[in-house]
């Protein structure tokens, strides 16, 4: 039942720094299904931005190693004009900023028809326009055709994502990547927009990687959920398990800094520290060590890997078994660590 | 489109007429007029006196300003004490020649800033970069009357490859082919002199504003599109790039202004910029506040080009 859409194995995305690489994603392993959508979530700065562009490679600078296969070929090993016929028709690209991903000299309906002639030039001009239209009606846009003649500059932030969508699924794409879809729009339009998103999905059986810091969109969305830590996954397991039985310090710690309404809270729960710079990360050890020191150094793995716990749910390290959160007698999520 | 451009040439209405104040004024600043150096000396002050107020010089400065502007309204822009005919004429057979000058020297300038600016942008930090920036570096550091005098010596003189003066072979029957290229002939070394030094900071704009659009979002979402890398090039950079040149248009203009100044003395070339330095030193001073006037207004029109064509090229302009 489970099809697999994309499958990747031990990729590892690296920048250049003066003189040396360093891995912004390090060896991460995961698969897509058909109809499912995967979460990826994290801080900002863990890698999770630097995954999704590594797919479809549109990173301009940067060293990608492992395997990324999608439709019996390795990514990986394409080259641009081989990438170029998958990009855009087999799989397609959501970005977070709806403002600036549009180019801001062309009409819409440009826009989104160039998506279709790059992919198929024999299309006649009418069909490819009644086809834009119809994009655009299914997207939720009122009066498609007026659209189509309108600039980006004319449209509201979530027209323009809309918009993007719109280009998205053109040519219905079996991979659909949305790089964090709503963080650039305000809340009652981010619903509208996750809708729209998880209606398509239904509509096409495609496989969605949806990239994400917010929990609440993950609980909403997911079927899955990878959570990603300084360019490692720590912890993957289906959007249930993951809620009620997270095991990864940091899963508990990001679940634990949830505002929530129905409690009396004095102050939010704060993860110490930051994510480290690249080129600070530590490669070896335990990555979140530094950021719960109050957990023995013996609790953690010499070179923490996932363990299955479950089926289908893996965690890094072991140090969740030792994990707690700093005084614990009182109320855990009154406190800040620190 | 219309409507935007109707409603900017409506507001550069009264930039010209405060143009044409601050130039009256500055003229009445200068010192004598026309009753003082020219005069016999043996007669009499009292009738000078008689003449001055006939004249109407002894008029309050808004009174002879609204007489003057009467009159260049009507094209009379008074006489040149030089060259005895009236300065119209004589601006107007300067004005051809200092236009198409001007013509050619921007045809020159983008000839050759659009495929070097290109050409450093796409392929930045590479060695055709490396040498475009270098010779961009010496453009700006190069100053226009030297680099005119170099090119006079080694291309007019040296090499005798082209005329060292003048606008047209003496002798040729006007309207005739002959004419017409003996014309481009005398042109083509000022306008490649000087559009060689004004070219590179349009290539410079070219160049950072290629560098800076290749990393715009929407650069992205074309190559996500799966749009081919001379797709993406064509279509999106540098239309997108091009956007500051069309505004940078009209100060071009402006900037020939200055350079004719220097190129038309340097190469002998009776244009404007001759006639202005020319009657400065002979203090032909009605010539000078009438050029005065027209490069003011030429550097008026040349913004209001500049936005017309952004107004037509960037729809974010545009007012609907």
């Amino acid at each position: 039942m489970s099809e697999p859409v994309l499958k990747i194995n031990h990729l590892k995305t690296s920048f250049r720094i003066k003189d040396e690489y360093f891995a912004a994603v390090d060896d991460v392993s995961l698969t897509v299904n058909k109809n499912e959508l995967l979460a990826i979530v994290g801080e900002s700065g863990c890698g999770k931005s630097a995954l999704a562009f590594s797919i479809m490679n549109l990173h301009t600078r940067a060293k990608i190693e492992g395997e990324i296969t999608f439709k019996g070929q390795n990514l990986v090993n394409l080259s641009t004009a081989e990438l170029n016929k998958l990009r855009g028709k087999n799989m397609g690209m959501i970005f977070q900023d709806p403002l600036t991903a549009l180019n801001p000299l062309m009409i819409i309906g440009d826009q989104i028809g160039e998506i279709l002639l790059i992919h198929n030039k024999n299309m006649a001009v009418n069909e490819r326009k009644q086809r834009v239209v119809e994009l655009l009606t299914k997207v939720g846009i009122p009066r498609p055709e007026h659209v189509y003649t309108q600039y980006p500059h004319e449209l509201s932030g979530g027209m323009r994502q809309r918009v993007v969508i719109a280009m998205a699924i053109a040519n219905n794409p079996e991979l659909l990547i949305a790089d964090e879809p709503t963080t650039a729009l305000d809340v009652t339009i981010q619903s509208q927009i996750l809708d729209l998103i998880k209606d398509l999905k239904e509509e096409s059986h495609a496989g969605v990687i949806l990239i994400t810091h917010d929990l609440g969109v993950v609980a909403e969305m997911a079927d899955r959920v990878a959570v990603m830590y300084a360019g490692q996954i720590v912890e993957i397991a289906d959007v249930y398990t993951l809620f009620e039985n997270p095991l990864h310090p940091y899963t508990r710690s990001l679940l634990n800094s949830v505002p929530t309404t129905n409690e009396e809270q004095s102050k939010l729960h704060v993860i110490q520290g930051v994510v480290p710079a690249l080129q600070n990360l530590p490669r070896e050890g335990c990555r979140f060590g530094p950021r719960i020191p109050w957990i023995k150094e013996s609790a953690h793995e010499k070179n923490p890997v996932l363990h299955e716990v479950s089926p289908g749910h893996f965690v890094r390290c072991t140090c969740y078994k030792d994990f707690h959160f700093p005084h614990e007698d009182k109320e855990e999520k009154q406190h800040v660590i620190s | 489109m219309w409507k935007f451009s109707l409603r900017r040439i409506i507001t550069m209405i009264p930039q010209i007429i405060l143009l044409s104040i601050v130039v009256f004024i500055l003229a009445k600043m200068m010192p004598g007029d026309a009753l003082t150096g020219l005069i016999d000396p043996n007669i009499d002050p009292s009738t000078i006196e008689e003449k001055r107020e006939a004249l109407g010089l002894n008029d309050p400065w808004y009174e002879q300003y609204a007489n003057w502007i009467s009159g260049v309204l009507h094209g009379d822009l008074g006489q040149s004490f030089k060259f005895k005919m009236p300065v119209s004429e004589l601006v107007w057979q300067r004005l051809v020649n200092t236009f198409w000058l001007s013509v050619l020297t921007l045809i020159i300038t983008y000839l050759i800033a659009v495929p070097l600016g290109i050409t450093s942008g796409r392929f930045h930090d590479t060695w055709a970069d490396r040498i475009i920036t270098g010779y961009t570096y010496i453009g700006f550091a190069a100053p226009l009357f030297i680099f005119a005098l170099v090119m006079l010596w080694i291309f007019g003189f040296y090499l005798d490859w082209f005329p060292t003066g003048g606008s047209v072979k003496p002798g040729i029957e006007p309207g005739t082919l002959d004419y017409f290229m003996s014309k481009v002939y005398h042109m083509l070394l000022p306008a490649l002199s000087m559009a060689l030094i004004s070219t590179v900071s349009t290539v410079q704009y070219l160049r950072s504003e290629i560098i800076d659009t290749k990393q715009k979002d929407f650069i992205l979402t074309a190559r996500a599109k799966g749009a081919s890398e001379s797709r993406v090039y064509n279509r999106h950079i540098l239309r997108n790039s091009l956007l500051p040149i069309a505004a940078f248009f009209g100060y071009e203009i402006s900037g020939l202004i200055g350079g004719s100044i220097f190129i038309e003395n340097i190469f002998g070339y009776p244009g404007m910029g001759q006639l202005f330095l020319n009657s400065i030193l002979l203090r032909d001073y009605s010539v000078v506040t009438a050029l005065v006037l027209l490069f003011g207004i030429f550097t008026i029109l040349g913004s209001l080009l500049s936005d017309i064509v952004l107004s037509i090229v960037d729809p974010r302009i545009r007012i609907k």
